[in-house]
């Protein structure tokens, strides 16, 4: 009996130190959005040339919504090729790909547009209320959306080709088999 | 005398702006102490460790905006709450509501500290209580040792 107890007090730690150690290996940027499966919430912003930009205006297409911003190193500085050369070789597929600055200045989202030649529509979300709607945590996130408009899956981090093109492929399938 | 009128209709235009039923509910007045009380619960997301009232990143900053813009629009601040949950899960709020699986998280730190409680009354009580009243006779003395012993310490004095 005296033992079991000497052996009982040691195992007692182990739940905790088992607890404590999922927990600090569990990034909170990994919690699933409640989001996922719902329709992506409506937005009208404008694009950096000033024209209007809103997601009811690409119903029916597959959309690859990216928050980004300028001071996100290296994350989106690694992706925002990745997404430029994915929107030309998709644009003609029924894809578009939507991108939003957030937190950012004006002259700095020129820059890096100018840098990287983006040519896919890029708003700004000044207020951040797009940013909070969609549950952003930080940047880089992707959202890709069905073409019903809903979203059907969040990207925490850089996007890489395979990610995009593995992804987009599923929709696209999916969305032409009704 | 004219520019009496003028001032007169000046101040009338303004009145009336400000009591436009349009003004009014556009811009119901919103007390900080309520955005403040609401941002108290949120997790800051880019900061984690704090609120968004105690935050001062950007991101901090326009959710306390957005707060105050809901409140002003007429929402309770019950559901301004739900519409930031309903974005980033239980997750954001700084306490778990307490309900279903997240009442463990309330109630096992007083259960386990109930416990400890009761362990450490027993072996409090178990000491303090060892041994009084069941104090063993001391055992007898074997008679032709004890006389040794009496023999011993004589002849040694």
């Amino acid at each position: 009996m005296k033992r079991l107890w000497r052996w009982l007090i040691p195992l007692a730690a182990v739940p905790v130190l088992a607890l404590l150690a999922y927990g600090f290996r569990v990034s909170p940027r990994d919690i699933p959005s409640p989001l996922v499966g719902r329709p992506a919430p409506a937005f009208a912003l404008a694009t950096l040339e000033g024209e209007p930009l809103s997601l009811a205006g690409h119903r029916g297409k597959v959309v690859v919504l990216n928050f980004w911003a300028s001071w996100c190193y290296p994350a989106c500085y690694e992706e925002a090729p990745v997404l430029e050369r994915n929107w030309r070789g998709y644009r003609d597929r029924g894809v578009v790909v939507v991108g939003v600055d957030i937190q950012d200045k004006r002259e700095a989202a020129v820059k890096f547009v100018g840098d990287f030649g983006l040519t896919f529509p890029i708003a700004q979300d000044l207020k951040g209320t797009v940013s909070v709607d969609f549950g952003v945590y930080g940047v880089p996130e992707t959202f890709f959306l069905d073409r019903a408009g809903r979203i059907r899956v969040k990207h925490v981090g850089a996007v890489t080709d395979d990610v995009f093109r593995a992804t987009v492929d599923r929709l696209l399938a999916e969305a032409s088999s009704p | 005398m004219s520019r009496v009128a003028i001032m007169l209709c000046a101040a009338l235009v303004l009145l009336a702006a400000a009591a436009s039923p349009a003004q009014a509910q556009s811009a119901k007045p919103v007390s900080e102490d309520v955005v403040h009380e609401i941002a108290a619960q949120l997790r800051c997301v880019v900061c984690q460790n704090l609120s968004v009232a105690d935050s001062p990143s950007e991101m901090a900053s326009q959710m306390r905006a957005i707060i105050r813009e809901r409140l002003a629009g007429g929402e309770s601040p019950a559901e301004v709450q739900r519409y930031f949950v309903d974005r980033y899960g239980e997750w954001i709020l700084l306490s778990p509501p307490r309900r279903g699986f997240n009442l463990l998280v309330w109630f096992l730190p007083l259960a386990a500290v109930a416990v400890g409680l009761l362990i450490v009354g027993a072996l409090v009580w178990r000491w303090t209580h060892r041994g009084r009243g069941v104090r063993t006779p001391p055992a007898a003395v074997d008679p032709a040792m004890s006389e040794r012993i009496r023999r011993e310490l004589e002849s040694g004095s």
